[in-house]
């Protein structure tokens, strides 16, 4: 089975957002960057996946030469080679697929997993997108995958109120949400092997943006709320403001 | 050239979602604004034919339905072909979706299809110099990012639960059924079955009063004040991540970062401390009431109001008030 997990690098999840000197993206100083959280998912998934069915997972990455770190991560987790498509430029969430979406070709994997969404802009487009452009279905939210001998597949994705399950075939694209599985930690010996691992490097093919992000805000400061009291007392006044003041009851 | 103006008006089951009548009012909104012509699609069986109505209460002039009985069930490769070649029938410039979990799997794949830049989640859109100007939140939710859309076809999803529907117009739409060429190949993926959470329970996503739970709660049994006091505000039960982990409550309550992202009318926090990544889904909510015992807890800076005390003593307090005061 040829396997591909496509994996970002991101600011984790306590940073406190300052708006850069452009004023269109974050000040990076001072930020610490992880493997996308959703990405842990999909690797893991992508792992089992081999353990079953044999085959070789191919980890894919675009962005600057740091993201070489989200790479030897996957790596590490026991992925067996991976795809660096370098570029420090802003992309809009198109051209970043179409750049994928070329060496996704090249490689015709089964089956590729994305992380449902990355977590600094929180697009949740990718997994679709990409699909269109390879013209293979795709499924995402995914918290359940089964994949039958026979290229069959059942899979569970999160929806309003409860879950679906859609029927699908390979080749495709499944976007992983967390439940899916329980990322495993790489291994002292699997930290060592990736080390010796082949890491491609690539400049990633150009692509016009399509979205252009004018500005970035701060959400508006809060006003600091009330402390209406300390006890049960304090419960009458709180419907009444509810009521009357807020009205939202 | 006049533009042109699309709105696809989520149903399952036969019902549209409220935030199907959000998007309608919205692309109304747009339209009027960009002097565009403005049409609203409806998909899935038989059925939507009689429900279609409805969208003229709601600023729809003219619906297109495409009926198959093979998308009574939604498909994403099927949805996506039937909206990308409705767009290119009526020649729309713009389509407006939900950013349901049906609407954020779709609209990226009709992008796809007709090369069309896209916004996703958007939390506020104006017309400035005849563009649409998006308003979309990243950084989950720590900061918002202003959208312009470059390429000719261009298409946004709207958070549910922000945007508002107005008043019923009580106007009748016209209908026109429209044939959409369909064949098995493009039915690649089909849900077949749903799963409800438990029945009847009302989505965090979708909800306009949320109560939510954390680990102050101290054990699962606990909850049953939580799920009380949503039951007198007819509210949704949501939890935080602590809790989720502990298997106290499923992971389709969780409100967060990892969880959903919600924006009620009214969000009530009890025993939640107030994490980066719980505010992460929820710091959008119209009005946030926080109960906690500590009065340092973070969950104090984002609260609207807040009791500083004991929840075991203060939720039995509110359910009993608000059931007076409510006449339940
Ligand atoms: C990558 C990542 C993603 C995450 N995603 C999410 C997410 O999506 N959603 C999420 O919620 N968290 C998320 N978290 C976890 C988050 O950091 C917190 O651990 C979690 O939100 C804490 O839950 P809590 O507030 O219920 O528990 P605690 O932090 O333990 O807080 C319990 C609170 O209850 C109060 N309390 C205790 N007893 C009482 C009482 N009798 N009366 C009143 N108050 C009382 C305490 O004062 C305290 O403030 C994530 C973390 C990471 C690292």
């Amino acid at each position: 089975m040829k396997i591909a997990v496509c994996v970002n690098r991101v600011p984790d999840t306590e940073t406190k957002v300052k708006i850069g000197a452009d004023g269109k993206t974050i000040d990076k100083t001072g930020v610490n960057y992880i493997l996308n959280p959703y990405d842990e998912f999909a690797v893991e998934e992508a792992l089992r996946v081999k353990e079953k069915f044999g085959g070789e997972i191919t980890v894919i990455s675009l962005g600057g030469s740091e993201n070489v770190e989200v790479i030897r991560r996957a790596l590490a987790m026991g992925a067996d080679r991976g795809i660096l498509l370098k570029d420090d430029s802003q992309r809009d969430t198109f051209s970043i697929a179409k750049a994928l979406a070329e060496v996704l070709k090249e490689i015709s994997p089964d089956i590729i997993f994305f992380g449902k969404q990355s977590i600094d802009y929180d697009n949740q487009a990718m997994p679709s997108l990409v699909g269109e452009l390879l013209g293979i279905p795709s499924i995402t939210v995914v918290v359940k995958l089964e994949i039958n001998q026979d290229g069959t597949i059942i899979a569970e994705r999160e929806i309003e109120g409860g879950r679906e399950r859609i029927r699908g075939k390979l080749p495709i694209i499944i976007g992983a949400q967390r439940g899916l599985n329980e990322p495993r930690y790489p291994s002292l010996k699997g930290i060592m092997a990736a080390k010796s691992k082949p890491v491609e490097e690539r400049e990633a093919v150009k692509f016009e943006n399509k979205a252009e992000v004018i500005e970035m805000l701060l959400p508006p400061p809060k006003k600091a709320g009330r402390i209406l009291g300390t006890d049960a007392n304090a419960v009458e006044e709180l419907v009444r403001l509810l009521r009357e003041e807020a009205k939202v009851i | 050239m006049a533009k042109r103006v699309l709105t696809f008006a989520e149903q399952r089951e036969g019902k549209f979602k409220k935030s199907a009548f959000e998007a309608v009012r919205t692309g109304k909104r747009v339209a009027d604004e960009l002097s565009a012509e403005f049409y609203t699609l409806v998909i899935g069986d038989e059925n939507v034919e009689k429900i279609a109505p409805e969208l003229g209460d709601y600023g729809a002039e003219k619906v297109l339905i495409v009926q198959d009985s093979r998308l009574g069930q939604y498909s994403l490769t099927a949805y996506a072909k039937v909206i990308a070649e409705v767009m290119q029938k009526v020649e729309a410039d713009y389509l407006f979706m939900s950013a349901t979990a049906m609407g954020k799997e779709v609209a990226p794949r009709v992008a796809g299809k007709i090369n069309a830049g896209f916004a996703v989640d958007c939390t506020d859109l104006k017309v400035e110099n005849g563009e649409v100007i998006a308003t979309r939140p990243v950084y989950a939710g720590k900061a918002f990012i202003k959208v312009k859309i470059n390429s000719d076809k261009k298409i946004f999803t709207l958070r549910p639960n922000v945007f508002p529907v107005g008043e019923k117009d009580g106007k009748v739409a016209s209908l026109e059924k429209i044939e959409i060429n369909l064949n098995d190949d493009d039915f690649k993926v089909v849900a077949f079955e749903t799963i409800a959470a438990t029945q009847g329970k009302i989505d965090v996503t979708e909800a306009d009063i949320i109560v939510a739970g954390g680990r102050g709660l101290k054990a699962p049994e606990n909850f049953k004040l939580i799920e009380e006091l949503a039951d007198v505000l007819g509210a949704a039960v949501g939890a935080s991540r602590a809790v989720v982990d502990a298997g106290w409550r499923p992971h389709d309550e969780q409100v967060g970062q990892t969880g959903k992202t919600v924006s009620p009318k009214l969000y009530i926090a009890v025993g939640i401390s107030g994490a980066i990544q719980h505010l992460a889904g929820m710091s959008s909510s119209k009005v946030i009431v926080a109960i906690n015992k500590d009065k340092d807890a973070p969950i104090f800076q984002v609260a609207d109001y807040g009791i500083v005390g004991d929840l075991f003593e203060v939720v039995p307090a509110l359910i009993k008030e608000l059931k007076k005061v409510l006449g339940k």
